[in-house]
């Protein structure tokens, strides 16, 4: 806070030059073209044919199903996603094993990898004629084009978000809280639930959150692994596009809508995260 | 009995952390372990601990071997330099976490916390999170956090040593009274020879993994064992000198100085080393008179402080305020010395290193 209102007395302090303001109408412009007014766009057609015509697309049955749908794949994968995040990010920062650097390394390779191939490499494995996915399907058990494949899509996508946030916090954890209460008789796990964790809650939920954003997104590997099928397989933005297939763009706006306010209260949450994670740091 | 040490090693890598080391602490006694960075002495401290595990060597807690136990059973209260107070929570629930996790009846936990709170000075404080109190304050939490249990000693790594200087003082000094009147055994770790004086009923000196000497703060202070003793524990003028016949003449002068220990010396060279207080200054004639041109004078309120030229080499000594007047010393004065007690070392005892020392401590230019 204190050095908000330096930084915000020093600009003011500074007397500004034509180009000075030149650069700041500039960047501006280019935000507001290129961020703000897309928003314009998409909510004047959305709320073209009123309140009530954009309600009804949302709450058709096949929109509220793969809306369902979207939030609890989404939600499976956070609350997997949290544990083994963690679990790696403990692993890379506290233990030196071989071969570690690479194991670092691969964590950013989902992000790095285009969506649409990480789907078909999936199906490869979990499809019906993959390795994994033809011993599971011997015992009847779908991976592929059912829920479970979205999953796993959605695992690997956002995979390196909470390892990511976590590290760099664990990294920085000091380990004379660790040991003081040990001293005071606190066994490991006692010691982690009640005094790793808590320092770690922050970092862990804004992993959560943005793997959370990037799931209710996700498009292209989904597209390829669920099958789209309606009121089975089909998530709100694969749900999108086949509106926009089929020509009905009323449907598509509307569902955009949604998916748009939830981003934007992430957003929200992720800033809110984000001052208690300072706070956290700074409570040295 | 109530800490005993037994011949503890420690190896980080090719790094002979400590080098066996024994001691005993009697119960109720405050015991300093004095020495440099690096010298070993947290590692001491840790391995009774139990969060660091010795190489050789066995710690005993009120004649109980526990050598094997776990940090958790050893009931040992630890003192870390900073502090490492449990930041997300508040200072209520860091004194009474250690009597949490052992499962202690709420209201006897309550209590307790209340007792300590009042001990420490800190009533107001208890809904307080550790990034609002001072160092000092945060110091003292974790002092109580560290007896809540009622460990049976007490460890503290530096205590003192990330505050600054005048909160150091009064803390140490509080330290002391407050252990007046707990009486429970504690070690605490310190490079300041100022801190571990003014508090300690014993001091161990530290050095290179090794103990170098144990005593009360007088017998370490006035029969230094080795010249890192003597150098390191007070303020202390070294002087470069060779003895043979029975003589020790100072470097690039023809003055010898008085009543050598014959017997125990080698020809060669060798360091004097004379502490301020026991350079006297002359009057009248004397058989080992050393004379010398005052060369700097410094006022230190009390008292002063005196720089004297000897052949080639500076001799600093200190002179009260009313001694000072009647000799009527003035820079550039040619006066004569006589040194009332010295130690002599010989010059190969790692006489770069406790020059190096005494540089940095600000002893010698």
């Amino acid at each position: 806070m204190k050095s908000a209102v330096n930084s915000k007395s020093r600009r003011k302090s500074r007397s500004s030059t034509p180009g000075d303001l030149v650069l700041r109408s500039l960047s501006f412009f280019y935000v507001f073209l290129l961020i703000v007014l897309p928003l314009i766009a998409i909510s004047s057609r959305a709320f073209s044919g009123g309140l009530e015509g954009l309600w009804r697309n949302i709450v058709s049955p096949q929109a509220l199903y793969s809306l369902k749908l979207t939030f609890i794949v989404a939600l499976v994968m956070v609350v997997v996603n949290v544990v083994t995040g963690t679990a790696t990010a403990w692993v890379l920062v506290r233990y030196d094993f071989p071969l570690k650097n690479l194991m670092n390394a691969l964590i950013d390779l989902p992000f790095a990898i285009p969506t649409v191939v990480t789907g078909i490499m999936l199906v490869a494995l979990y499809g019906p004629n993959g390795l994994i996915g033809g011993l599971f399907g011997r015992h009847g058990i779908e991976i592929m084009y059912a829920k479970p494949g979205i999953v796993l899509a959605l695992l690997y996508v956002s995979f390196p978000f909470v390892v990511r946030t976590v590290q760099p916090v664990m990294i920085e954890l000091d380990k004379d809280m660790e040991e003081a209460a040990s001293t005071l008789g606190a066994r490991p796990l006692v010691i982690f639930r009640r005094v790793v964790l808590p320092s770690l809650t922050p970092a862990i939920l804004t992993g959560a959150a943005l793997s959370f954003s990037r799931a209710i997104g996700e498009f292209g590997s989904i597209a390829i692994v669920s099958g789209n099928i309606p009121y089975k397989t089909q998530v709100a933005s694969v749900y999108i596009y086949g509106e926009l297939e089929s020509y009905n763009p009323q449907g598509a706006l509307g569902m955009s809508m949604v998916l748009l306010i939830c981003s934007f209260l992430i957003l929200i949450l992720l800033n809110r995260l984000q001052v208690w994670n300072r706070r956290h740091e700074h409570a040295d | 009995m109530g800490i005993r040490v037994c011949g503890i090693s420690k190896r980080f890598g090719d790094f002979l952390a400590v080098d066996d080391v024994s001691f005993e602490v009697k119960t109720g006694e405050l015991i300093a372990l004095l020495g440099p960075s690096g010298s070993g002495k947290s590692t001491i401290l840790r391995i009774i601990a139990g969060l660091e595990v010795p190489d050789k060597g066995e710690i005993y807690l009120r004649k109980t071997q526990v050598t094997s136990l776990t940090t958790q059973k050893r009931r040992v209260g630890f003192v870390f330099q900073h502090y490492a107070l449990f930041k997300h929570m508040t200072v209520e629930k860091n004194i009474a976490f250690g009597l949490e996790v052992r499962k202690a009846d709420g209201s006897f936990i309550r209590k307790k916390v209340a007792e300590l709170i009042d001990l420490v000075k800190l009533q107001g404080y208890e809904k307080h999170y550790p990034d609002q109190l001072s160092g000092g304050q945060r110091q003292r939490v974790a002092l109580a956090r560290a007896l809540a249990t009622e460990p049976a000693v007490l460890l503290l790594d530096e205590p003192f040593g990330a505050l600054d200087a005048k909160v150091r003082g009064n803390l140490a000094q509080w330290l002391r009274e407050f252990h007046n009147q707990l009486q429970i055994t504690s070690i605490f770790v310190t490079h300041d020879q100022e801190e571990a004086i003014e508090i300690a009923d014993k001091i161990v000196v530290i050095n290179r993994g090794r103990v170098e000497q144990m005593g009360n703060a007088r017998e370490v202070y006035e029969n230094p064992d080795s010249k890192f003793v003597a150098s390191f524990i007070g303020r202390v003028n070294v002087l470069d000198a060779v003895a043979g016949d029975g003589r020790v003449v100072i470097k690039n002068t023809p003055y010898a100085v008085g009543n050598p220990d014959a017997a125990a010396m080698k020809d060669g060279d060798v360091v004097l080393l004379i502490r301020p207080e026991d350079v006297g200054i002359l009057s009248g004639p004397h058989p080992y008179a050393i004379p010398v041109e005052v060369r700097r004078i410094h006022y230190r309120g009390s008292h002063y402080e005196v720089d004297c030229l000897v052949g080639s080499a500076f001799l600093r000594l200190i002179q009260s305020k009313n001694g000072f007047d009647s000799l009527e010393l003035s820079e550039g004065k040619k006066i004569s010395l006589v040194f009332n007690s010295y130690r002599v070392f010989e010059a190969q005892e790692g006489h770069a290193e406790v020059r190096a020392k005494l540089k940095e401590l600000g002893y010698i230019e």
